[in-house]
C-alpha cells in the first residue's frame, strides 16, 4: 500500500495583530483506499486541516506530499493542476454552478482538464450520475434538486477526473438522516469498490465508527479521542 | 477556452439588462465618436482642399528674408556701421523674363507671373483704393480660380481690347459704375489712365470683391512705370504637397521669397492640429465613461460571483483562468457596444449627410454638411473602447483571481 498524503508538521497560523493558529504540528500519512475519519469539536481545525490536504490553502510550516510530490514548490499553476486530476471535494454545502445543468456541473472539471473528448465526457457524467441514483435529473438545474440530491451531483463532480483522494467537508452535516446514510454508503463505495482514498470530516460519531481510522483534532492539533 | 467562454457567457446574460445598458453606452460613444470624427475631418478636409484650390501653392514675392547688404557693409570691413538709409529702391524681382524661364523649366505644374501695384480707381468723382493687378492672362488662367467666379462679362474679356479692366463686384457698386463703364485709374506715382470695365467678379472674399483690379500686365507696368517689373510670380502644382519642397528650390536660386501655402497658413493648420487634438481627447473621455459602465457591471458580477469563482478554483482553475474569464466578459461587453456604435455610427453619418441648409448672408448657395467617410475611424472608436473595456475588465478580473477560496467557503458554512 503506498502512501498518498503524507504531512509532517503541518501549521497553519493566521497573520494578524493576535495571530490564531488553525492547525498545529500535524503529521499524518494516508495511503490508498483508506477511508479516514476527522473528528474533534467544532472549531478545532478540521476544516482548515482538509483545506490544507487539498491545496485550497497553504501551511505557514511543515511539508505536504501529495502522490509522492512535495506540495511546497509548486506554484499556484501547478497547485491548481493538482487540485484538478488528483484531488476532488465535497463540501457541506453543494457548491454548484447555478448556470449550468447538473450534467453540465459534472462535466465541467473534465472540460478543463481536458483528456477526454466531449462524447466521453457526456457518457462519463452520465454513468457518474446514474451509479448515484440520479438518472432523472441530468438535464436540471442545481435549485431545482433536492438537498441530498444535489450532494450527490456534487459527489459525481468530485469524481469527474477520477481522483485518487476525495476530500469531503462535513458532507452529510446539511442532510436528513436518510439522505445522510444515503451519501455515507455512497463515500464508503467510492472506497470499497473505486479504490479511492476518502478522507471525511464528521461530527457523527456513529459514522467516524464505520470509517477505517479517525484521526481526533483538539485546537489544531491531533489528540487522542 | 470553449469552457470560460461558456461560462463567460452565462456571467453576461445572467445580467441581461445591466449588461444591455453597459453595451448601449459603448455602443453610443462608439458611435457618436465615429459621427464627430466624419464631421470633423470633412470639416479639415473641405477646409484644406478650398485653401489648396484658391491660393497659390507656391508665391514667390520680391521680398527678401533678411534685408540686402548695403553696398557699405562691402566695402569697409567694419564691425558695425550707423545711420544708413538704404536707396530709393524700385522693388521688383529683378531680371523675370529669366526667373519665370527657369522656373517653367522644371517646376511640376504651372506658373504665372504678375505685377501688384496700390492706386485708386476713380468714377464719376467717387475714389475706391484698388490693389490694381497686371496679369497675363493665359497663365493666369493656369494658377488663379478668379477665372470661374464672374457674375457678368468673363476674364477672357481682359485680351479682348486693350484698355480692359476686370473688378469685383462690391468694388463696382461703391464706384457706381457697371460693365462697359469707363473708369480712371491712378497709381500712386500720379499716372492715370482710363479703363473700360470688361467684367465684374465676386469671390465671396469682401476685400478681393472690393479691393482688386485685373489688367494686362502691359498695362499695370505702364501705370506704374516699371516696365517689364514683375513683383510676384504664383504657382500651381500638381501636387500641392510638394510645394514646400518647390519652395525651397525656387527661394534658394532666386534668392526672394517663396513662400509655400503650408507655410503662408501655418497657424491655421496648427489650429486643425489643436482641434483634433480636442476631438481625441473627448473621444478617449466618452470611451472612459463608457469603461466606467463596463467596470461597474464586471465588478459587480465579480461580487455577485464570488461563490463560483470559489468552487472553480476548488474544482482547480487557476487564478490566470478567472483573469481570463472577466477579462473576456469585459472585452465581449466592449465589442459588442462597437458593433452596435459602427451601426449607430453609419446611421448618424448617413444621416448627417442627407442635412442640407442654406448659408443665411448668401441666400441662393445651398450646402451640404461637410462629411469624410473614413473606415479609419471606425477602427479607432472601436479600438478606443476595446481597450477602455480591457482595462476596465482587466481591475475587477484581477482582484477576482486573487479571491482566496478558502474565505469564501468558510464564509457560506
Ligand atoms: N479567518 C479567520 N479569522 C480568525 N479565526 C478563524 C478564521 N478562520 C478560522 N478561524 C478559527 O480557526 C479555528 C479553526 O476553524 P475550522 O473551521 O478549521 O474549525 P472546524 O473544526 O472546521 O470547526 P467546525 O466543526 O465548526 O466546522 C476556529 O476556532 C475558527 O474560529
Ligand atoms: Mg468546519
Amino acid at each position: 500500500m503506498s502512501t498518498l498524503i503524507e504531512a509532517e508538521n503541518l501549521t497553519r497560523i493566521l497573520p494578524a495583530i493576535v495571530p490564531v493558529t488553525l492547525v498545529k504540528d500535524v503529521s499524518l500519512s494516508v495511503g490508498e483506499k483508506e477511508f479516514v475519519a476527522v473528528t474533534g469539536p467544532s472549531g478545532s481545525g478540521k476544516s482548515s486541516l482538509l483545506y490544507l490536504l487539498g491545496l485550497l490553502d497553504q501551511p505557514t510550516s511543515g511539508t505536504l506530499k501529495i502522490g509522492g510530490r512535495d506540495t511546497g514548490p509548486m506554484d499556484e499553476e501547478v497547485r491548481a493542476r493538482t487540485r484538478l486530476a488528483m484531488l476532488g471535494f465535497v463540501f457541506q454545502f453543494h457548491f454548484l454552478l447555478p448556470e449550468f445543468t447538473v450534467r453540465e456541473n459534472v462535466e465541467i472539471p473534465m472540460r478543463k482538464l481536458g483528456r477526454l473528448s466531449r462524447s466521453q465526457m457526456r457518457a462519463r457524467a452520465t454513468e457518474l450520475l446514474e451509479s448515484l441514483g440520479l438518472a432523472g435529473h441530468l438535464d436540471k438545474r442545481p435549485d431545482q434538486l433536492s438537498g441530498g440530491q444535489r450532494q450527490r451531483v456534487a459527489v459525481a463532480r468530485s469524481l469527474a477526473n477520477d481522483p485518487p483522494i476525495v476530500l469531503a467537508d462535513e458532507p452529510t452535516g446539511s442532510l436528513d438522516t436518510k439522505s445522510s446514510e444515503q451519501v455515507f454508503h455512497i463515500l464508503e463505495t467510492l472506497v470499497r469498490e473505486r479504490n479511492k482514498t476518502v478522507i471525511a470530516v464528521t461530527h457523527d460519531m456513529d459514522m467516524a465508527a464505520r470509517m477505517d481510522r479517525r484521526i481526533h483534532l483538539v485546537d489544531g492539533r491531533v489528540a487522542e479521542p | 477556452m470553449r469552457l470560460i467562454l461558456e461560462i463567460a457567457f452565462t456571467h453576461i446574460v445572467g445580467r441581461g439588462r445591466q449588461t444591455l445598458v453597459a453595451i448601449l453606452g459603448v455602443a453610443v460613444g462608439v458611435g457618436f465618436s465615429i459621427a464627430m470624427a466624419a464631421l470633423m475631418q470633412g470639416g479639415q478636409d473641405d477646409f484644406i482642399e478650398q485653401l489648396v484650390n484658391t491660393m497659390p501653392h507656391v508665391q514667390i514675392t520680391d521680398e527678401r528674408r533678411t534685408p540686402p547688404r548695403q553696398p557699405a557693409e562691402d566695402v569697409f570691413e567694419t564691425v558695425a556701421i550707423s545711420g544708413l538709409r538704404p536707396r530709393e529702391d524700385r522693388r521688383g524681382i529683378i531680371n523675370p523674363t529669366a526667373a519665370l524661364t527657369w522656373l517653367r523649366g522644371w517646376v511640376p505644374g504651372r506658373v504665372a507671373e504678375s505685377l501688384k501695384a496700390q492706386g485708386v480707381i476713380r468714377y464719376s468723382g467717387r475714389d475706391v483704393g484698388a490693389s490694381i493687378i497686371g496679369v497675363d492672362p493665359d497663365a493666369e488662367r493656369g494658377v488663379s480660380p478668379i477665372v470661374g467666379d464672374f457674375v457678368q462679362g468673363s476674364f477672357d474679356r481682359l485680351t479682348a481690347g486693350g484698355n480692359n479692366i476686370l473688378i469685383g463686384d462690391t468694388m463696382a457698386s461703391r464706384l457706381g459704375a457697371g460693365l462697359g463703364d469707363t473708369i480712371t485709374a491712378v497709381s500712386s506715382t500720379g499716372l492715370s489712365r482710363n479703363f473700360k470695365i470688361a467684367g465684374l467678379f465676386h469671390t465671396g472674399t469682401t476685400a478681393r470683391d472690393e479691393g482688386e483690379a485685373y489688367v494686362l500686365l502691359k498695362n499695370a507696368q505702364i501705370l506704374s512705370e516699371r516696365a517689364n517689373a514683375v513683383n510676384d510670380i504664383r504657382i500651381k502644382l500638381a501636387d500641392p504637397n510638394a510645394a514646400p519642397g518647390v519652395a525651397k528650390r525656387a527661394e534658394a536660386e532666386l534668392g526672394y521669397k517663396a513662400e509655400a501655402w503650408q507655410e503662408a497658413n501655418e497657424s491655421i493648420l496648427e489650429a486643425l492640429v489643436i482641434r483634433n487634438v480636442i476631438m481625441y481627447t473627448v473621444v478617449a473621455a466618452i470611451m472612459l465613461v463608457a469603461g466606467f459602465g463596463i467596470f461597474n457591471i464586471i465588478s459587480t458580477i465579480t461580487h455577485e460571483k464570488a461563490r463560483d469563482i470559489a468552487i472553480m478554483k476548488s474544482l482547480g482553475f487557476a487564478e490566470g483562468d478567472m483573469r481570463r474569464l472577466f477579462l473576456i466578459e469585459g472585452v465581449a461587453i466592449g465589442a459588442a457596444g462597437s458593433f452596435i456604435g459602427w451601426l449607430l455610427g453609419f446611421t448618424l453619418v448617413y444621416a448627417l449627410a442627407q442635412v442640407r441648409f442654406e448659408l443665411a448672408t448668401t441666400g441662393q448657395e445651398m450646402t451640404r454638411l461637410p462629411i469624410a467617410w473614413s473606415f479609419l475611424h471606425y477602427l479607432l472608436a472601436a479600438g478606443f473602447a476595446l481597450a477602455s473595456a480591457a482595462v476596465a475588465g482587466y481591475l475587477p478580473a484581477r482582484k477576482a483571481a486573487k479571491l482566496n477560496p478558502v474565505d469564501i467557503i468558510r464564509g457560506a458554512t
